[in-house]
């Protein structure tokens, strides 16, 4: 009787244990899911970029200066589009990289909690709002205003529109991110400069934003980042014109856009023109994958901690 | 004596650099503001004329007067709806495993940093996995598995891939936000991993969970390069009756009418764009109300 009672409490509790397995096991399927997105990106962009490099070699993509695969006579030069790729994010973190850090500053130093609590969750709202309607306030808005007031000779597609959005859109990460990284200095090194008698100036700008340095140059790398990925407000701002131009009034092509306008057109699946757009993303995941992996490193590396 | 004379306070000369740089904060704050109104204003100028009920209930049309919004609307609710019900289970599991299964061993450190590398992804690689992945069922070598074509289901894949990084930060942010006294108690009266995990530290922790949920939803509603990726379609006079069929979506149909040239497709896409604002601040005004809810009551 006591033994038959055992056997079944046995019994039951091996059929827990596998229960408990199997769920173990689900859940780690579920946290594997994102592992095998990584691969299989890797997987698409290296298989697909290779068959692109057998038919043209790595030195012309990565050094002729034309990029005109879709015309009759074909250039492969990727330039052009990391050109203006690059023209875009830099021109964005001048705009962005100022701004959002004097409102981390105002946010961490200076609002009082009340105003803080409306202010950050404000700007936050930049972040997200749709790059698509970033790219109709470029259009309709920032060009007009850029050609009535400055520049007359301004086409409806250019550079400096998409410049000043995607830098306003890449606000909220420097100002956020930085934020926190300076209400992260202790009360304790703030409180030792004033006792020696520095003014709430010297304090931010000798001792909070140094100590604080680290989580703001990651701010920064993050924004770029995002600024080189960004896609749909520079597809509708900056125009589908690949030029090696550093100047932000012309039209230009990202490595984005391109990606947007071969999938657009009715380019054969396949082809090598099709194909171009796995090597072009190789090329955008590797740099933003860079970016990222050198922001972990800065903060890893340089943070400053207090215990 | 000596040390005082030469220490000059300029005390006066420090107060209005400070005063000065506190104005210059002030400004750059208040001129992110200023452009999030500006946008708004430009927006709602443009929008407002052509916003109805016919615009919510009619089909594109040739003609900006007739052309409405609603297979746009209905497609991103289909794709929207399917991307919640994906990654809302495997975004949880995959964060009850990190904080209450795995170990703090390399894997477990492996596949975080995965995470956080994921989430720096440009949307348009997704579009790029999407389309060889879900759209042709290929990896570009090995056997052909036939994909799902440009369909609803498709795109919510897609969207699931790219908003699991975010759920799962949020959900395990939350989950370990239960005080670790629950567990203890619930493994104290006997009960194994999954039932603590799933009587005790889930319901704690879902109202945070639900929150990331939906802000994570509401990026995925106003992503547009992946779906344009994946080959949601510009000119769509029907809405979607299962995930197997085409669709387009809000931005995807705002950004048709941004190319055109006429004026009229522009305002147009003004409106759509008020519609796909309004859907936003919704949503994100449900998570602001379930994270008030259970700040009250913890």
């Amino acid at each position: 009787m006591a033994a038959s009672a055992n056997q079944v409490r046995f019994a039951r509790n091996r059929r827990r244990h596998l229960i408990e397995q199997a769920i173990g096991g689900a859940l780690f399927a579920c946290a594997s899911v994102t592992v095998v997105t990584t691969v299989g990106i890797v997987v698409i962009l290296l298989g697909e970029g290779a068959t692109f490099f057998q038919d043209v070699s790595v030195i012309e993509f990565l050094t002729n200066d034309r990029w005109t695969p879709l015309f009759a006579s074909k250039n492969f030069g990727v330039l052009p589009l990391v050109s203006g790729t690059l023209l875009i994010a830099v021109g964005a973190s001048l705009v962005a990289l100022p701004i959002g850090t004097v409102s981390a500053v105002f946010l961490s130093e200076y609002a009082s909690p009340h105003v803080r609590g409306v202010v950050k969750p404000v700007l936050e709202v930049l972040a997200g709002i749709p790059t698509v309607v970033y790219g109709y306030f470029a259009l309709t808005f920032i060009t007009p205003l850029l050609r009535d007031s400055f520049f007359p000779e301004l086409g409806p597609f250019n550079a400096v529109s998409a410049i000043v959005v995607v830098g306003v859109m890449i606000i909220p990460m420097v100002s956020s991110l930085s934020d926190d990284a300076m209400r992260a200095v202790p009360v304790a090194l703030r409180e030792g400069a004033y006792g020696v008698g520095a003014t709430r100036f010297e304090v931010v700008t000798r001792i909070v934003l140094p100590a604080a340095l680290s989580g703001i140059v990651a701010s920064y790398l993050l924004a770029i980042s995002r600024a080189i990925g960004e896609t749909m407000a520079v597809t509708i701002a900056a125009g589908a014109t690949p030029h090696l131009t550093f100047n932000p009034l012309e039209s230009v092509q990202t490595m984005t856009a391109y990606i947007v306008q071969v999938s657009l057109g009715d380019t054969p699946h396949g082809s090598l023109e099709y194909r171009t757009i796995f090597a072009v993303g190789a090329t955008l995941f590797t740099m933003t994958l860079g970016m990222n992996i050198i922001a972990r490193r800065v903060v890893g590396r340089f943070q400053e901690t207090y215990e | 004596m000596s040390v005082e004379s030469a220490y000059r306070p300029r005390l006066a000369y420090r107060h209005a650099v400070g005063t000065a740089f506190r104005w210059i904060t002030a400004a750059g704050a208040l001129l992110g503001i200023v452009l999030l109104a500006l946008l708004l204003t430009d927006v709602a100028r443009d929008g407002t004329r052509l916003l109805s009920w016919d615009f919510l209930n009619a089909f594109p049309s040739r003609f900006p007067e007739q052309a409405g919004f609603k297979a746009a609307l209905w497609g991103s609710i289909w794709v929207i709806g399917f991307t919640a019900l994906l990654s809302f289970p495997i975004g949880v599991g995959a964060a009850l495993y990190l904080e209450e299964y795995s170990g703090r061993g390399r894997l477990t450190r492996l596949i975080q940093l995965n995470i956080s590398n994921l989430a720096g992804v440009p949307s348009i690689v997704f579009g790029i996995l999407g389309l060889q992945l879900f759209v042709r069922g290929t990896l570009g070598f090995g056997p052909d598995l036939g994909g799902f074509g440009r369909s609803v289901i498709a795109g919510s894949l897609t969207l699931t891939l790219l908003i699991l990084p975010i759920v799962i930060v949020a959900a395990q942010e939350s989950v370990r936000a239960v005080p670790s006294s629950i567990r203890e108690a619930s493994y104290g009266v006997g009960a194994t991993r999954w039932q603590t995990v799933w009587h005790h530290v889930l319901p704690q922790a879902l109202p945070g969970i639900l929150t990331g949920m939906i802000l994570a939803l509401s990026r995925a509603i106003g992503e547009t390069a992946p779906l344009i990726m994946i080959g949601a379609l510009t000119f769509v006079a029907f809405v979607p009756e299962g995930p197997g069929d085409p669709f387009t979506a809000m931005p995807i149909q705002i950004f048709n009418w941004v190319g055109r040239p006429q004026a009229d497709f522009r305002d147009l896409a003004a409106t759509g764009i008020i519609v796909l604002l309004v859907v936003l601040l919704a949503m994100n005004a449900v998570a602001v109300y379930v994270r008030q809810r259970t700040q009250r009551n913890v």
